[in-house]
């Protein structure tokens, strides 16, 4: 795969492409000669909850801007519009009992999981309903009830902790996959090759999941990546490895529900690149100067909730009224979560030291 | 010790950290070891011998040379409810694994919001004195101890080499242990503990009425034997090992320099902004007017260690440097 290709918009695959790999061509075989793939994406009560996810997603990162603007919001904030195919298609390939680990590009992430956008948003507000009662932010969203370990803000330092929560529920024989998102900026750190070995190694149950946005903050995957076909690189590892249109939910969800079935069938960690793109600057933070403003627009071309909701349209699965109907629910679910959070009490200073040991005594050293 | 042939039983602080190993792999089935050749090599130090054989494979886990990875991996299985004992061959190695040790076990539970403890323990060895130059052979213990929301011991005798695991298991949160190399042939009579073992205290390894030597891991014997020195001379010096440096024990402290009114830390770190430092401010903000004398400091010379036998026996701590510190604040 081409940089040039990289950089421009492809038409939907539709189903996942393997890298041509021994490891992948095995894979490829295993799964033709007796796996079922599951009828993701078939039926449009599914397609409709797909879209409500990813829709949730784009209006709650839009409010938060509008939040972050009025300074009612503060820290680094990381939205993930543009990308919300790759959290909710993921997500969708997992069961309650899986763990997910996350990066500092996490709302989606943690709204795509289940967590309610009433934690998030105190969350960022900072105050104690948060999900991590106020010590987080939005780069560090967690809900263990949810097995959401976190938005590692160190680029592949989630890595190796989803290796340990995986190498956890394999020495205890449970059935679970270890879900972890991390972006293409990880390619160039060494926790991302420790651990890849090590889950390929160890065959560990591992979903890797790349976010591939083409940009390290502002660095071009090309201008940090000798060789930028992420998949073919994971595959030398030994793992199953395939490279994915991020934009299109249902393509991702096929392939991650793919991969989960091989994890849990034994056959060790599962690689995915996700092409997809990033809408917004980098963090609220970013003036964005680094990339051609033609390019974000023929991306924008690809808006992964356009394609879904032309794709339904076409099929006569949406019209108009099916489309105001979910952005009402969505609103009034982000108007009460923007609500609650204003009117949730801060946590009391008193608290400050809680939580950095268990001992609740321990505050100093 | 068992000189009269009865109580030949004697152990190493290798075997008896490794007999605390062997206790925690049998009576917990959520306890592994991992870190790198602790399984068929037997551990760099031989501390792991013969644990494979009886505990196999999957609790006794060979790891590539990935300190991050490994350590990263030690902290997510705790959060998934095992207790893994994480073995970094050296200190100056798990500068390779620092991101994970305190960007994720120190932080997590903070971060989350109190939802997720990290019920970890590594182990590694520290210290010089074996000719092993600038990258096997520094105390970066200090370093460690700077950090909240982390556990830091420095067993320095046969009892607490074999019973501070047990306890350091049952924490909650990371719990990191420094095993100084030279102490691992120290040999003697391990006797039953007299009281359990905990790690929030110091310890008074010899009372003294004239001054305090302060000091903890590899430097404890250096100090002992500085005491035996000093009472020679009719200097009566109370060591005072610290074990746990973090959470110090401030009050055991506060209480020795009450008592005998001069103090001499002794830590085999460089001075500079290191755990002796941080012993002397806390004897100057809470036992000023306790002082007979200004706080004495007897650290490593602040040099990479050298390899040549000669250059490191200058770089370190000695006995002399700790009798002539006495000397200076009693005379």
């Amino acid at each position: 795969m081409s940089p040039a290709h990289h950089t421009r918009p492809k038409k939907a695959p539709g189903t996942p492409k393997p890298t041509k790999t021994a490891a992948n061509k095995a894979a490829t075989s295993q799964r033709s000669s007796k796996t079922e793939i599951p009828a993701a994406g078939r039926g449009t009560v599914h397609r409709m909850d797909l879209l409500e996810a990813m829709l949730r997603i784009r209006r709650f990162e839009e409010r938060c801007v509008e939040l972050y603007s009025a300074a009612t919001i503060r820290g680094f904030v990381h939205l993930y519009i543009g990308e919300e195919a790759v959290a909710v298609g993921v997500c969708e390939a997992l069961t309650p009992e899986d763990a997910v680990v996350s990066t500092y590009r996490e709302h989606g992430h943690a709204l795509a999981r289940g967590i309610p956008a009433e934690a998030v948003m105190a969350e960022m507000y900072g105050r104690t309903t948060g999900c991590s009662g106020g010590r987080g932010g939005s780069m560090h969203l967690f809900d263990a009830s949810r097995r959401f370990y976190g938005g590692n803000a160190i680029v592949a330092g989630g890595l190796p902790l989803a290796a340990g929560l995986a190498l956890a529920d394999r020495m205890r024989e449970r059935t679970n996959v270890t879900c972890c998102f991390f972006g293409d900026g990880a390619f160039a750190e060494g926790e991302f090759h420790e651990t890849a070995n090590l889950a390929a190694l160890w065959k560990l149950p591992v979903l890797l999941v790349c976010e591939n946005n083409l940009y390290a903050m502002g660095t071009a995957l090309e201008r940090h990546e000798a060789q930028t076909d992420l998949a073919m690189r994971a595959a030398s590892y030994g793992m199953v490895a395939w490279a994915v249109d991020g934009m299109d939910v249902e393509a991702v969800e096929q392939a991650a529900r793919r991969a989960v079935e091989g994890i849990r069938a034994g056959t060790g960690p599962h690689f995915l690149e996700l092409r997809t793109y990033r809408f917004r600057a980098h963090s609220m933070y970013d003036p964005d100067r680094y990339r051609d403003k033609a390019e974000i627009e023929q991306w924008k071309d690809r808006d992964p909730i356009s394609l879904l909701t032309d794709r339904m349209r076409a099929n006569g699965e949406l019209d108009d009224e099916d489309v105001a109907r979910i952005e009402q629910r969505i609103t009034t679910e982000i108007d009460h979560a923007v609500e609650a959070a204003e009117q949730a009490p801060e946590e009391p200073v008193e608290n400050l030291l809680h939580h950095v040991t268990s001992s609740p005594a321990e505050g100093a050293s | 010790m068992g000189g009269d042939g009865t109580h030949e039983a004697k152990t190493t602080y290798r075997e008896a950290i490794r007999e605390a190993l062997r206790e925690a792999l049998r009576s917990d089935d959520r306890v592994f070891l991992m870190g790198e050749d602790v399984g068929r090599y037997g551990g760099c130090f031989g501390v792991s011998l013969g644990l494979l054989e009886e505990f196999g494979p999957e609790r006794v886990r060979d790891t590539p040379l990935s300190e991050s990875g490994f350590v990263g991996a030690g902290i997510g299985a705790a959060l998934a409810g095992m207790r893994p004992i994480v073995e970094i061959m050296t200190v100056n190695f798990s500068l390779l694994a620092l991101d994970q040790i305190l960007n994720n076990a120190a932080t997590l539970l903070h971060m989350s919001g109190g939802q997720l403890p990290v019920p970890l323990v590594i182990r590694m060895t520290t210290g010089a004195g074996r000719q092993l130059a600038a990258q096997h052979s520094h105390s970066l213990e200090g370093w460690y101890a700077h950090i909240p929301g982390i556990r830091v011991l420095a067993p320095a005798t046969l009892e607490d080499a074999r019973h501070m695991l047990a306890p350091a298991l049952a924490d909650p949160d990371p719990v990191l242990i420094f095993e100084h190399g030279s102490l691992y042939n120290v040999s003697g009579e391990l006797l039953p503990p007299a009281a359990p073992v905990d790690l929030d205290h110091a310890a008074i390894r010899r009372r003294g009425t004239d001054i305090s030597l302060i000091t903890y891991g590899g430097s404890l014997p250096k100090a002992l034997a500085a005491a035996d020195e000093l009472a020679a001379e009719g200097i009566s010096a109370e060591v005072i090992d610290l074990r746990t440096l973090r959470p110090l024990d401030d009050a055991a402290i506060t209480a020795s320099v009450a008592r005998t009114h001069r103090a001499v830390v002794i830590d085999e770190a460089w001075r500079t902004g290191s755990l002796a430092a941080e012993v002397s401010a806390r004897i100057a903000e809470g036992s000023f007017y306790e002082l007979d004398a200004p706080v004495e400091r007897v650290c490593s010379a602040e040099v990479p260690m050298p390899y040549a036998r000669r250059l490191e026996e200058a770089a370190l701590p000695q006995t002399a440097d700790i009798v002539a510190a006495a000397h200076r604040a009693v005379d």
